[in-house]
């Protein structure tokens, strides 16, 4: 039983990337009708904002050891970090300690302004154009800012802890006598993007804004025969998409070191996501998010592998394969939607 | 007035053999006037530097390409000769490579067999590379390996620590200086037998792919040949970025140690995500968790960052080593490039210098003629005491480094400590071993 819990925990913490992931890439559809494969890049640059945040903030100067010698037998630069220098050792030591939840909102602003740039500067070129050259155009983006990113970063992980007081481990079986221990980080990263969902879904629902958005995803031309400019409002919304995937990159750093391809790992479970969710459908994306996650970590299970060897690797294919058989618009698409 | 005939059968048939001509391998032709494949002529010997430029083992690549550069440039008599001072061979005099000036061509591997069979294909029929060298991964080093015995090249193994390499997988003309999964196996067992106790409950999670399966398999001998039980065994996909789903189920598996048959980025995750679940601070059965990776690279663990301190597990060599040999390269790389050399730096090194060895001391740069000079040859001072390179599966047999993640690190190079030197006896093994069985090692393809 207590396995059966922490692969459900597994699976919603799984899912909250995915769901993250997908919500993005729904809403660039939806509003702009763009197959949008530069949707990881733009997770895995909000990952980098936490890395840069956490570099920026132990930018050091460097004072000679003469105690003390490095490899090469010269006296050791021993480097101590400005703002440790300014605040103290402790403040100083807190606030670097504190980088990746001080960069939610440092990626904020970044994400939406590489989301306008991306959309005004490259996508806007190619909505006239069919779906394949919208795939390859954002693919090909895709790998230019990932190689932009290893230039500047490298290719191995760069290591971005979570705050100490947010590292450890919680018992949440405790109340009901079972022992159920999981990092509270992850429990944080699901937290955060039911928030970050809800947020979407408020927005979407309860503004003027979002309701011309929404009113634009049905019916684009009628709008816009209103005199609503529903095209500036979709590159908003391109702005408000890139950055929740920046936002889902940035909290999933302590999750995992961050590295340049990690957008890629995401970018091909995340579209299958949106398809068994159905293309389109914001609710449908969010569900097939973690339904999928929670698959994928019973898939991992030791007897779902004897019964099926190899079941960990393919579930989430075999699941699309079947709803799209059965359901051919997946879980909660609509008619109409790429079917022209 | 001449009158030329020509007929369509004439014509067709000289088509044909033409085109034939011309479509045979460049490989094939261009040795017809020579005694082995790209028989240097000039005044210059070209080597092939087949490593990661792309892709997520590019740093490590890198560190591999800086230390291919160094070597050749202690090759021709640029820099402070480096090793070439403390190995015991005197063959070479820092004059190139007899009489002739080392150059080199990289190429590509981007950690795919195919695409590394490719750059090494181009760079010797291209650019006419009599050695190939490098690599970062076990499947790239063997589908490499298998070209360069076709073409007739020899094959200067980078890292590569899959048992198969030198194993079942072995060629005549490849040669691995590096260790291997057995070597990590029987370096680590009587270390972790002494620190953690005979009585070990051990899971392990495993790489689908030919090094996992190796590795799993030569930790799990050793370590049940000292009394411990192997609850389970998972084999986890090389592409798996979240190990959590993995992790989750040792909670509750009653094992006491967790073995991490990861590699690269996979060890970081797997490393990561296993600290994030407590395991280092679990109790079972009474016992401390342990956690141990048997195949450390201090790149990677950089990467992993404190998750670390405290794991144990081996490496091939590492710039602390306080030998001759190892401080002489460690000055002469961290002096040009301001950083000590990684493992895989270290091992490129050594082949290139070892590979240009035996073609001055065999008088050629024949192919065949430089395997005869590396098979049974033993030297020192190139950093892992006295080695052998047998002649049977040409694997090189050396001391072997278990370290462990340092608690206190002074830089952030200083990120692992070694917590013994296992001297070569401890971890040879027969040519015949089951866990290197199924291969032949074949007869030596001069390409001519």
């Amino acid at each position: 039983m207590d396995a059966f819990l922490l692969q459900i925990l597994n699976g919603l913490d799984k899912g909250s990337a995915y769901a993250l992931i997908a919500l993005g890439l729904t809403l660039i559809f939806g509003t702009l009708g763009v197959v949008n494969f530069a949707h990881g890049a733009l997770f895995m640059i909000g990952a980098f904002c936490a890395v840069t945040l956490q570099k920026l903030l132990s930018l050091s100067f460097e004072m000679v050891d003469p105690e003390k010698t490095d490899f090469l037998g010269n006296p050791l630069k021993v480097k101590t970090p400005y703002v440790e220098a300014w605040f103290g050792p402790e403040v100083g030591g807190t606030i670097i300690e504190w980088s990746v939840p001080f960069a939610i909102l440092f990626a904020i602003p970044i994400m939406v302004a590489v989301g306008f740039i991306m959309e005004r500067g490259l996508i806007k070129h190619f909505y006239k154009r069919p779906h394949a050259d919208q795939i390859l155009v954002t693919f090909g983006l895709a790998i230019v800012l990932q190689e932009v990113i290893k230039y500047f970063y490298g290719a191995n992980p760069i290591p971005t802890p979570a705050p100490d007081a947010l590292n450890g481990v919680a018992n949440l079986g405790a109340i009901i006598g079972m022992d159920i221990i999981y990092p509270v980080w992850r429990i944080v990263y699901f937290f955060f993007a039911c928030v970050i969902i809800a947020a979407v879904f408020a927005f979407l629902q309860f503004t003027t804004f979002g309701m011309v958005v929404r009113a634009g995803m049905a019916d684009r031309e009628t709008v816009g025969l209103l005199g609503i400019n529903i095209d500036r409002r979709f590159t908003i919304m391109f702005g408000v998409a890139a950055a929740v995937a920046g936002l889902a990159g940035v909290m999933y750093t302590p999750i995992n070191s961050p590295n340049y391809h990690m957008g890629m790992d995401f970018l091909v479970l995340s579209f299958v996501v949106v398809v068994v969710g159905g293309m389109g459908s914001l609710p449908g994306a969010v569900i097939a998010g973690f339904v999928l996650g929670i698959l994928e970590s019973f898939a991992s299970m030791e007897w779902a592998i004897s019964l099926i060897p190899g079941i960990n690797q393919i579930i989430i294919y075999l699941v699309a394969i079947i709803i799209l058989l059965v359901r051919p618009r997946g879980l909660m698409g609509r008619k109409g939607v790429m079917e022209d | 007035m001449s009158k030329t005939d020509v007929s369509r059968r004439g014509l067709l048939r000289t088509g044909a053999v033409a085109g034939a001509g011309l479509a045979l391998p460049t490989i094939f032709t261009a040795q017809s006037a020579s005694a082995f494949t790209n028989e240097p002529t000039g005044s210059t010997v070209t080597l092939g530097f087949n490593v990661p430029q792309t892709g997520p083992y590019a740093d490590e690549g890198a560190d591999e390409l800086r230390a291919f550069e160094l070597a050749v440039e202690h090759l021709n008599g640029v820099g402070d000769g480096g090793m070439l001072s403390t190995f015991s061979s005197k063959a070479l005099g820092g004059d190139g490579v007899l009489g002739k000036e080392v150059k080199f061509v990289t190429g590509d591997t981007q950690t795919k067999s195919d695409a590394a069979r490719a750059s090494a294909k181009s760079m010797i029929e291209k650019d006419g590379a009599i050695m190939i060298s490098g690599g970062s991964s076990s499947g790239v080093a063997v589908a490499v390996q298998g070209l360069c015995q076709e073409a007739g090249v020899i094959f200067m193994a980078g890292l590569t620590h899959s048992n198969d390499t030198t194993g079942k997988d072995k060629k005549a003309n490849g040669f691995r200086h590096f260790f291997n999964a057995y070597m990590s196996a029987a370096a680590l067992a009587p270390v972790l037998k002494n620190l953690y106790g005979s009585d070990r409950k051990a899971y392990h999670l495993t790489a689908d792919y030919t090094w996992g399966w190796t590795q799993e398999e030569s930790i799990r001998a050793a370590t049940e040949a000292m009394g411990w039980e192997t609850v389970n065994t998972v084999l986890t996909p090389l592409a798996a970025t979240d190990f959590s789903s993995y992790i989750a189920p040792v909670m509750n598996s009653g094992a006491d140690v967790l073995v991490l048959n990861h590699y690269g980025g996979n060890m970081v995750n797997s490393l990561t995500n296993a600290v994030q679940f407590g395991l280092k601070e679990k109790q079972v059965n009474g016992k401390n968790f342990e956690i141990v990776v048997p195949l450390y690279s201090r790149l990677m663990a950089k990467g992993a960052g404190e998750n670390v301190k405290g794991i144990l597990g081996s490496t091939n060599w590492h710039w602390s080593l306080q030998d001759e040999g190892s401080k002489t390269f460690v000055r002469s790389f961290g002096t040009k490039y301001g950083f000590p050399p990684s493992q895989a730096a270290h091992t490129c090194y050594v082949q290139t210098l070892l590979y240009a060895d035996a073609v001055a001391r065999a008088g050629s740069f024949n192919p065949c003629a430089v395997a005869e000079a590396l098979e049974g040859f033993e030297f020192d001072g190139m950093g892992n005491g006295k080695t052998l390179y047998r002649a049977e599966d040409h694997q090189c047999f050396k001391d072997v480094l278990v370290v462990r993640g340092k608690e206190n690190p002074t830089s952030e190079f200083d990120l692992l400590e070694v917590v013994e030197v296992t001297p070569r006896e401890q971890v040879e093994y027969a040519p015949d071993h089951p866990m290197f069985a199924g291969g032949q090692l074949g007869s030596c393809n001069p390409g001519a």
